[in-house]
């Protein structure tokens, strides 16, 4: 009765075929370590945004007149309405936690190295547009952050020379934020955005599969047809589509349920997280929501001081640092597009760090750190040595593509296992 | 390289120096959340003192009267003077275009004061009244200056004055600001004007948000719940993992 049921519907389409070659007969290197957990979490908390954004839809009004009080009557007075806002809120700073995380992951093991530039670059797509999605989510419960915000953020278009001006009022769809900027970002931030993150994963992941996962040696679990013995070849089944084209090397497990419990794990643990700040530090010391935010839009006083949320502030730390306007964006998009080069800035053979020089490690290193470094600078008032420190920070930051690009041409690293290590 | 790494080490301890933000010293206001005969006090004072002035706008008077255990027939004789029905928001009838003329800025809301201020800044504001007889209102305010609002619990504290004492300084004998202190005239000693300012500020802490109680009871079950979650899905995870090497 059941295998019936199931035969029927593979007759008609594919339900088993794909379960089997994307999860229960996927082929995952066995070493992948904790590092390799932030994209299931970050799948994790996309539908997390996306359910609570669903619910929270049902209640929100898009006007500048009801947008704020549209939101407290969502923390007063729908059932649970306040952990939906917090879950929706928590949530769109842990998804830049683990995406950053993720991304970090893969500049440490060269995932983002040949064959799988596309994997990188899809991956930077979704960064933009979650940064384009956080940003328009922010504006609609219409607090002071959100209308000052929006009001820096938007006139950086005002830069772009001949059309910037009537670019920032095409955005707007006004000569100033108002209602219908509000709007508009509604739309976009529960529409369009929404559909392109999720496309744009869609393609993440079937590229993901395609080549397969890198794991913290670099070394590939794909070998050459007729390459391996047989009892060097793993036990397990996987699926023919693989097995057809290569030999696999006992060195990997099935994603299900294999990784898929070792993620399951680390949910857990982010879980207990996301539920302690969820349920006790909603607000996460003014990092997460910010104080003014709680106060409604108010075009005629700006706020003493205008900071965007902390998974911006590297980047505009950055802005900041450059005197020039038009080359302060510049420098900031630049940031961006130079990690999307990664793939080609990185000139080396090797891909973990594993492997590779000891200047790549410190680079690495040094490179997250100002990073950091660049958030809490582009966080706080620019003022004094803060100044000479975001400038110092940004040369610092682009120093890393440069000494990247340079060593890794010809690269003293140490020789590569035969078989990944445990 | 080496001296860029060098170079962060050195900025790096500047982290720990954060913003400094105003520089006048707040007091701690220690409120318990779950003290409702404070809560209801702090409603009282509310109603009498604040609500003729500052709407709180997106609460209504029966979920105030409810989460402080209220009986509703007792809120609406004692805590409501507008005569709207007990499941009206909370407003009052003064129009913003006036209120913004009579005080040089209209009364904002205050639904949300604790989350936007803090406890703390709304404890030490209520507290630092002065007279200052170059202002409209004969008052002035050491956390918020040049402010626009009378001393309005001035009948509780009495006429606040500043004081100050002779100190030291580099050798010199100076005049030192040393606080505010109230003539008396009040009908509160000033431990008890502190304890009623500590009262409004619980009342506006738990009006900023209603459901914090609530929360922290279900986030002690939602944690427990992972926490039991996490030890069975690691087991699994074990059992799976057992013969991969």
């Amino acid at each position: 009765m059941w295998q019936n049921l199931l035969d029927w519907i593979e007759y008609r389409i594919p339900m088993m075929r794909v379960a089997k070659m994307h999860a229960i007969e996927y082929p995952a290197p066995k070493n992948m370590n904790f590092w390799y957990v932030f994209g299931f979490l970050a799948t994790i908390v996309l539908v997390n945004q996306i359910v609570t954004g669903i619910w929270l839809t049902m209640s929100f009004e898009p006007s500048a007149e009801r947008a704020f009080a549209s939101v407290e009557y969502i923390m007063r007075e729908v059932e649970y309405g306040y952990i939906l806002r917090y879950m929706h809120s928590t949530g769109a700073s842990a998804f830049f936690i683990v995406v950053y995380l993720h991304m970090f992951r893969g500049m440490i093991y060269g995932s983002y190295q040949k064959p799988r530039e596309l994997i990188w670059l899809f991956g930077m797509f979704i960064y933009l547009a979650l940064m384009a999605e956080a940003f328009m989510g922010y504006v609609l419960p219409w607090g002071q952050m959100s209308y000052w915000g929006a009001q820096v953020i938007v006139s950086l278009f005002g830069a772009i020379p001949v059309i910037g001006e009537d670019l920032v009022i095409w955005i707007q769809g006004d000569y100033v934020i108002s209602g219908a900027t509000l709007n508009r970002f509604f739309a976009l931030h529960v529409i369009a955005l929404p559909l392109v993150l999720v496309i744009l994963v869609f393609l993440h992941i079937v590229a993901l599969h395609e080549v397969g996962s890198n794991n913290p040696d670099g070394v590939e679990v794909k070998r050459k047809k007729g390459s391996l013995k047989e009892e060097e070849k793993t036990k397990f089944k996987m699926h023919e589509y693989y097995t057809n084209k290569y030999d696999i090397v006992d060195d990997v497990v099935p994603f299900f349920p294999h990784i898929v419990l070792k993620d399951l794990v680390a949910f857990a643990v982010f879980l207990l997280g996301f539920c302690y700040i969820l349920f006790f530090k909603p607000e996460m010391g003014g990092y997460f929501l910010e104080a003014p935010n709680f106060e409604i839009a108010n075009p005629l006083k700006t706020p003493e001081h205008i900071f965007p949320v902390w998974y911006f502030t590297p980047f505009y730390a950055i802005l900041k640092a450059i005197p020039d306007k038009l080359f302060g964006v510049i420098a900031m998009f630049l940031a961006i597009i130079m990690l999307a080069l990664l793939p080609w800035v990185d000139r080396g053979k090797v891909r973990s760090w594993r492997y590779r020089c000891g200047l790549h490690k410190v680079n690495l290193l040094v490179f997250a750190a100002v990073f950091v470094f660049l958030g809490y600078l582009g966080g706080t008032p620019q003022a004094g040595w803060k100044v000479l420190a975001s400038q110092i920070a940004t040369i610092m930051y682009f120093a890393f593509f440069v000494l990247l690009w340079m060593y890794s041409k010809n690269e003293n690293t140490k020789p590569l296992p035969e078989r990944i290590t445990k | 390289m080496k001296r860029l790494v060098v170079l962060l080490g050195l900025l790096l301890p500047s982290l720990a120096m954060a913003a400094g933000g105003s520089n006048v010293h707040l007091d701690h206001a220690a409120i318990d959340r779950t003290d409702k005969a404070s809560l209801q006090r702090g409603a009282a004072l509310y109603m009498n003192y604040c609500m003729g002035c500052h709407q709180t706008q997106y609460q209504r008077y029966q979920r105030t009267f409810e989460d402080l255990g209220i009986p509703l027939e007792l809120g609406q004789e004692n805590l409501q003077f507008s005569g709207e029905k007990v499941g009206e928001y909370m407003r009052n009838a003064m129009p913003t275009a006036s209120a913004a003329k009579w005080f040089g800025a209209a009364p904002p809301d205050l639904t949300l004061v604790a989350r936007v201020r803090g406890a703390d800044w709304i404890y030490t504001y209520l507290r630092s009244f002065y007279v200052d007889d170059s202002r409209p209102f004969g008052v002035n305010n050491k956390v918020f200056p040049e402010v626009g609002m009378p001393h309005v619990l001035q009948e509780l504290q009495g006429v606040p004055r500043e004081t100050h004492e002779e100190r030291m300084i580099d050798g010199e004998m100076q005049q030192v600001y040393a606080g505010i202190q109230s003539d008396g005239s009040g009908m509160l000693s000033p431990e008890e004007y502190d304890q009623a300012v500590l009262d409004l500020v619980n009342y506006l802490v738990y009006l900023g948000e209603p459901s914090r109680l609530e929360a922290e009871s279900i986030g002690r079950w939602a944690i427990i719940f992972v926490l039991v979650l996490f030890v069975f899905v690691y087991l699994l995870k074990k059992e799976y993992w057992r013969d991969v090497h």
